[in-house]
């Protein structure tokens, strides 16, 4: 089953760019990159897109594609009509080297600004103990493929440039959850999640959650269990009231 | 052109390469990672099953001489026997480390962690995180880089003053000062500009070469970059022959033929059949593997849960013996409509057990092939997987013939003889990763002056890399490319014939001079095509090593199967195959001694099975046949430090 598949690719760089048509031929079972990579081969010899294992692990090859933060790796062709035009263009939310690639380095000045995971200082190698049911918390975080389609997705820096530098973004704020919950992590990191890395921006939209291709439960499992966490209890007027109402007794 | 200055430099930022630069990085030495790819990406997350390392959390009988054994079966003898030892002793210590720096493995019963079975590991071995190891081993390492970038701010101010990763980046040509090191050359994807490294020590940890091959599990970085880098820097690569055919990749959709399912379903309860519902691996058992290999259906299956009075199902064996069955089934006409054969899991297990275990390959055939795997088999074959030859080395040092250049993990080669066993591989990173971060760092510390890179040297690499902007008629590289993939799957495959091969090695001598006039279109901003007519000069390169080492070597072992010498020779079992650059710049073969194993490392095996092994001459060296083998159960005053685990 082949067919001709009309597809819009953006190309261009920093300065200018636009929406470029192509006709390209689709064969059975292929995948969104199988046919940029026809397009390489066959049309464009220099169209740049990044990825590496064409399987969803690496997390290298995000897009838009039809305006969805999407890995074109993991994007079946299938799921389109053979008439209908399939537009794939850059993550909206970093700017463009060229074409399909991006700079993300964004991501990564954030990840450097998460305090590293800090061990009990007393512990040996090999002398860790932990349960399954509470490594597996932490481990849901750590399926993530670092594809950043949830950094780009999120409308608090999609649109706004001038929250990047206070807000580390959901895949940040998930890491600094999967320290929290880290059965041996001895650090504090609550306090620093809503005051240094902007948990409080997040008004719990879920568009994170919707474009993850590992369909890691970021707001429910991570996000909200972390503002709750920040919320001291104190803070919360029914619990005040209990108190005071137990004390009387 | 940016020039940096560095004490060691590391070539690749995967698991080997990020060990080595983090224990350079401890010794004091100023480090630069680069990274073909962006900083975490590497093939390395690809890993699905595990690391070996013999810490008998689940089988208290485990432990580094038993781990040893396994590693030397599986690779039919070939091995460097002290990369073999040195790997089984280390490996614990390696994988608890990684606890240290965050790593979140699945946990035994009581806390500790835990141990899947594998393919020739004779105990439950592999530390794991459900199907997707790899990942959390990356992720561990480059969030230890950061960590250590951390610490650099808060000490110095500068994050990136000792450790700093250059990402896509990649380098085209070692640089020397006489007959050592002195730096390296390459280029920015991200604007085409050039970069020089001056430094003592480089460290290759570039992984494989599968992008030769058509059907493959590797990314598009598994170009051989290390190994063609080490060859035209005067270093030689050894049994570049022994090339893993993993036995289960995807066949269906086209698309994703080759992409890896991992031998966790396997070793999990999934089992092999044909087209006619049989469990044909029964009938494969070679005799070296007869006394570990369960003979009926029903002794295989009560292993899964009384592995101490039963023998291991035939699925299990090592990965070569699996691939060549899946093979001839097919051949026979026993396959599946697309030409594999099925992988059962969805009949013998529930489906909250697969989707526990196996989540990223319910995941990965749900996405791709619309194959529910808790509900029907999947459809695999055999795919070019991982490369057992690689940079002669040093088994301690992980040193090669050229002062300065060191090499780690799959670019190196020795540690896993003929064929790797699954999860020695991620075990193999952090063993002779860190290693190689300590010995290029104390050799950088036994110099009296720092080599000098020459201009002349300079001028020459960035001619060569310039050449295929510069073509205006040339071929089109994705054409060579897809010539040289064919070529190597159809004539040095997994099975070989001599005439093919010799049909190979003439179709590359006419690729290499096409490949030379390649013209990339466009510029030099973030462009494939240039990219890939750089990747080329490599992979042809060491397909040449492949095809003329796989012709010289006449007997079948490991991942060196030919049809026309079907046995292992024990005289061949000699001989290492070493590949340097000749005088024409083209590959040329050399045979050279193995190294000959020590006798205490000898007396863990019995005579009966040595006799598979070694020639009548050496059998006769051996001490008494009356002796009793020693068992290597935990018993013995020597221990390695991952024998005391239970």
């Amino acid at each position: 089953m082949t067919y001709k598949a009309k597809f819009k690719v953006w190309r261009g760089d920093d300065q200018d760019g636009g929406l470029h048509d192509f006709t390209v031929e689709v064969n059975d079972g292929e995948v969104v990159l199988d046919v940029i990579h026809r397009l390489q081969a066959t049309q464009a010899p220099d169209l740049a897109v990044r990825w590496n294992c064409k399987a969803g692990k690496c997390g290298s090859c995000s897009a838009e594609i039809n305006g969805m933060p999407r890995l074109l790796c993991m994007t079946r062709m299938s799921v389109f009509d053979e008439d209908e035009t399939v537009t794939v263009t850059p993550l909206r939310t970093f700017p463009v080297i060229r074409d399909l690639v991006t700079d993300v380095s964004f991501n990564y000045e954030k990840a450097r600004q998460i305090p590293a995971f800090e061990p009990p200082k007393d512990l040996k190698p090999g002398d860790y103990r932990m349960a399954q049911v509470d490594v597996e918390r932490s481990q849901e975080f750590r399926k993530c493929i670092e594809c950043y389609l949830c950094q780009n997705t999120c409308h608090v820096v999609r649109d706004h440039e001038e929250n990047k530098q206070s807000f580390a973004g959901p895949r940040y704020l998930m890491r600094m959850a999967e320290l929290d919950m880290h059965p041996l992590d001895t650090r504090e990191r609550r306090k620093e999640a809503q005051e240094e890395h902007g948990l409080g921006f997040c008004n719990i939209t879920k568009c994170c959650t919707e474009v993850c291709p590992e369909h890691i439960k970021i707001t429910d499992n991570a996000l909200i269990p972390m503002k709750e966490r920040v919320v001291d209890r104190k803070y919360d007027p029914l619990v005040w009231l209990g108190n005071k109402i137990a004390r009387r007794k | 052109m940016d020039t940096y200055e560095y004490d060691v430099v590391v070539i690749g930022a995967g698991g080997a390469g990020l060990r080595a630069a983090i224990e350079a990085r401890l010794h004091g030495k100023r480090v630069a990672i680069i990274c073909k790819s962006l900083f975490g990406k590497a093939h390395t997350v690809m890993a699905e099953g595990g690391a070996a390392a013999a810490m008998g959390n689940v089988n208290p009988n485990d432990n580094w001489m038993v781990h040893f054994r396994d590693t030397m079966r599986g690779g039919k003898f070939l091995n460097h026997f002290r990369m073999a030892e040195l790997h089984a002793k280390e490996a614990p210590d390696r994988v608890w480390e990684l606890e240290q720096w965050g790593a979140l493995f699945d946990r035994t019963k009581d806390g500790k962690i835990s141990q899947r079975n594998f393919g020739g590991h004779e105990y439950p071995r592999l530390a794991h995180v459900g199907d997707r190891t790899g990942l959390e081993l990356i992720r561990t390492l480059q969030q230890a880089v950061v960590g250590l970038q951390q610490q650099d701010a808060r000490e110095t101010g500068d994050a990136e003053g000792s450790i700093k990763v250059f990402a896509e980046h990649t380098v085209t040509r070692l640089l020397k000062d006489g007959d050592r090191i002195a730096g390296a050359f390459g280029y920015r994807r991200e604007d085409g500009g050039f970069v020089l490294f001056k430094a003592p020590a480089v460290v290759l940890a570039t992984g494989g070469i599968g992008k030769s091959f058509k059907v493959t599990s590797n990314s598009w970085e598994y170009t051989g970059d290390g190994h063609a880098l080490a060859l035209l820097a005067g270093a030689t690569l050894i049994n570049m022959e022994c090339i893993q055919f993993h036995p289960t990749g995807m066949v269906w959709p086209p698309s994703v033929k080759g992409i890896l399912v991992t031998e966790s379903v396997r070793g999990d309860g999934g089992v092999l059949r044909n087209s006619e519902g049989k469990r044909f691996m029964f009938d494969y058992v070679p005799d070296v593997f007869r006394p570990q290999y369960a003979e009926t259906e029903e002794e295989a299956d009560r292993w899964y849960t009384d592995p101490d009075n039963n023998r291991r199902p035939p699925e299990l064996l090592p990965r070569d013996e699996v691939a060549r069955s899946i093979n001839s089934e097919v051949k026979a006409g026993r396959g599946t409509p697309h030409g594999g054969v099925y992988l059962d899991i969805a009949s013998r297990r529930s489906k909250e057990f697969i989707l526990k275990r196996l989540p990223s390959m319910y995941h990965q055939f749900k996405e791709l092939a619309d194959v529910d795997i808790t509900a029907e088999p999947m459809e695999i074959g055999p795919t070019c997987h991982y490369v057992m030859g690689g940079v002669e080395v040093d088994p301690d040092t992980q040193a090669s013939i050229v002062p300065g250049l060191y090499a780690a993990g799959e670019v190196s080669g020795g540690m896993h003889g003929s064929n790797r066993l699954g999860g020695n591989s991620l075990s193999d990173l952090l063993v002779f990763g860190r290693r190689a971060g300590l010995y290029a760092a104390e050799y950088v510390d036994s110099l009296a002056a720092r080599p000098a890179v020459s201009d002349a040297d300079v001028t020459a690499a960035e001619a060569e890399a310039l050449a295929p902007l510069e073509q205006s008629s040339g071929e089109n590289p994705y054409t060579v490319h897809a010539e040289l993939q064919q070529t190597m799957n159809d004539l040095v495959g997994i099975i070989r014939r001599e005439h093919e091969m010799q049909a190979a090695v003439e179709k590359l001598a006419e690729l290499a001079p096409r490949r030379e006039k390649v013209a990339a279109a466009g510029g030099r901003i973030f462009n494939p095509g240039w990219h890939l007519s750089l990747d080329l000069r490599n992979m042809l390169l060491v397909s040449e090593c492949v095809a003329k080492a796989a012709l010289e070597r006449q007997e079948s072992r490991g991942g060196h199967t030919r049809e026309d010498y079907p046995e292992m020779s024990a005289e061949w079992r000699k001989i290492n195959l070493v590949c340097s650059v000749g005088p024409d710049g083209h590959a040329q073969i050399k045979r050279q001694p193995l190294p000959k194993m020590r006798p205490d490392l000898l007396a863990l095996f019995e005579r009966s099975e040595l006799k598979k092994y070694l020639t009548e001459e050496e059998l006769a060296d051996l001490p008494a046949p009356s002796d009793a083998p020693a068992a290597a159960t935990g018993t013995e005053t020597e221990k390695g430090t991952g024998a005391d685990a239970s």
